[in-house]
């Protein structure tokens, strides 16, 4: 299918040529239907997008896909939006892939990034997990975010901080990741934490 | 997950594009925001395939993530893909050095950027 360069309306008029904007990123990751893709959507100037990476490398818990008969290109796939900040600037926001499997993309997702947002859904918080653990290890800049749905809180900030024993400075938020304005403190909350830790 | 089940699948491997490589001498970030030179400008409408379309699709600046999205091309091919036209002249990119973190001025900058919105 043709691409429609219609579609691809940019907001800003500066984005000419050498000036292009500089991009910077932002992490958002979380168990699958937590919310990633709506939180994306909701401050995105852009429909969120999908961008595929064919599965070149395959982690020790599926090796040897020779095995499977029938078996051709694994795809995994990822959502992105993009929020202009000033002509010079873009932010870019990706979920991650939602699979432990497809950990071996993280290195280069979170690679130069600000940070991080973990989104949590309370009912499974365990899910979050191996997010929480990849963030401190790699000392990347994080902040929880508790999406509650319906509006519904079920467990207080404290509540979640001691179950995912995260660290005293890590900010655990409720939030409602369908409004825009929630999604943007959210995104305020963790450049601060991340300038924080920056001079620090 | 069950993607690539949507009709249009790939039906060669992915990589032929690229000749089997899976990196170019310029590595592209996938959120490195990729544009046309002088020399990207005048080839746009002369070149084949993949590479002719990404300098069609480049009239406005963009990351190489929505290069990717867009034109429905596996992000790591498009990345060797848009590395090449880097390496050739026909395109440029903008993106921070190397992999350190934003420092303050421009995590100063982002925080001003979200206060705005």
């Amino acid at each position: 299918m043709a691409s429609k360069p219609s579609e691809m309306v940019m907001t800003d008029d500066s984005a000419l040529d050498s000036s292009a904007p500089m991009p910077v990123k932002i992490v958002v990751a979380g168990g699958f239907g937590v919310g990633k893709t709506t939180f994306v959507g909701s401050i995105s100037e852009i429909e969120p997008l999908t961008t595929e990476a064919a599965l070149t490398k395959v982690s020790e818990n599926v090796d040897d896909t020779s095995k499977i008969s029938g078996k051709t290109t694994t795809t995994v796939a990822m959502d992105f939006g993009r929020i202009s900040l000033g002509s010079d600037l873009v932010l870019y926001l990706f979920g991650t892939p939602g699979q432990d499997r497809f950990w071996f993309m993280w290195d280069d997702l979170v690679r130069g990034a600000i940070g991080a947002v973990v989104l949590i859904d309370t009912r499974r918080l365990e899910e979050c997990f191996p997010a929480v653990d990849y963030f401190e290890e790699h000392q990347i800049p994080f902040v929880v975010a508790m999406n509650c749905f319906d509006g519904q809180v079920t467990h207080t900030p404290a509540d979640v901080r001691e179950a995912l024993a995260v660290s005293p400075d890590t900010p655990v938020l409720s939030i409602d990741a369908r409004e825009r304005v929630s999604t943007r403190d959210t995104l305020l909350e963790l450049v601060q934490h991340a300038l924080v830790r920056a001079t620090s | 997950m069950s993607l690539g089940d949507s009709g249009d699948g790939l039906r060669v491997r992915p990589y032929a594009i690229t000749r089997g490589r899976t990196r170019a001498a310029t590595d592209v970030p996938i959120e490195a925001i990729v544009y046309r030179t002088p020399k990207g400008e005048s080839a746009r409408n002369s070149m084949a395939l993949e590479r002719g379309q990404i300098l069609q699709l480049l009239s406005t600046p963009q990351s190489a993530a929505e290069v990717s999205a867009r034109l429905r091309l596996p992000l790591g091919v498009t990345r060797v893909v848009l590395g090449d036209l880097v390496d050739e002249g026909y395109l440029a990119l903008n993106t921070r050095s190397a992999s350190g973190r934003p420092d303050l001025r421009l995590l100063e900058r982002v925080l001003d950027g979200l206060q705005a919105l």
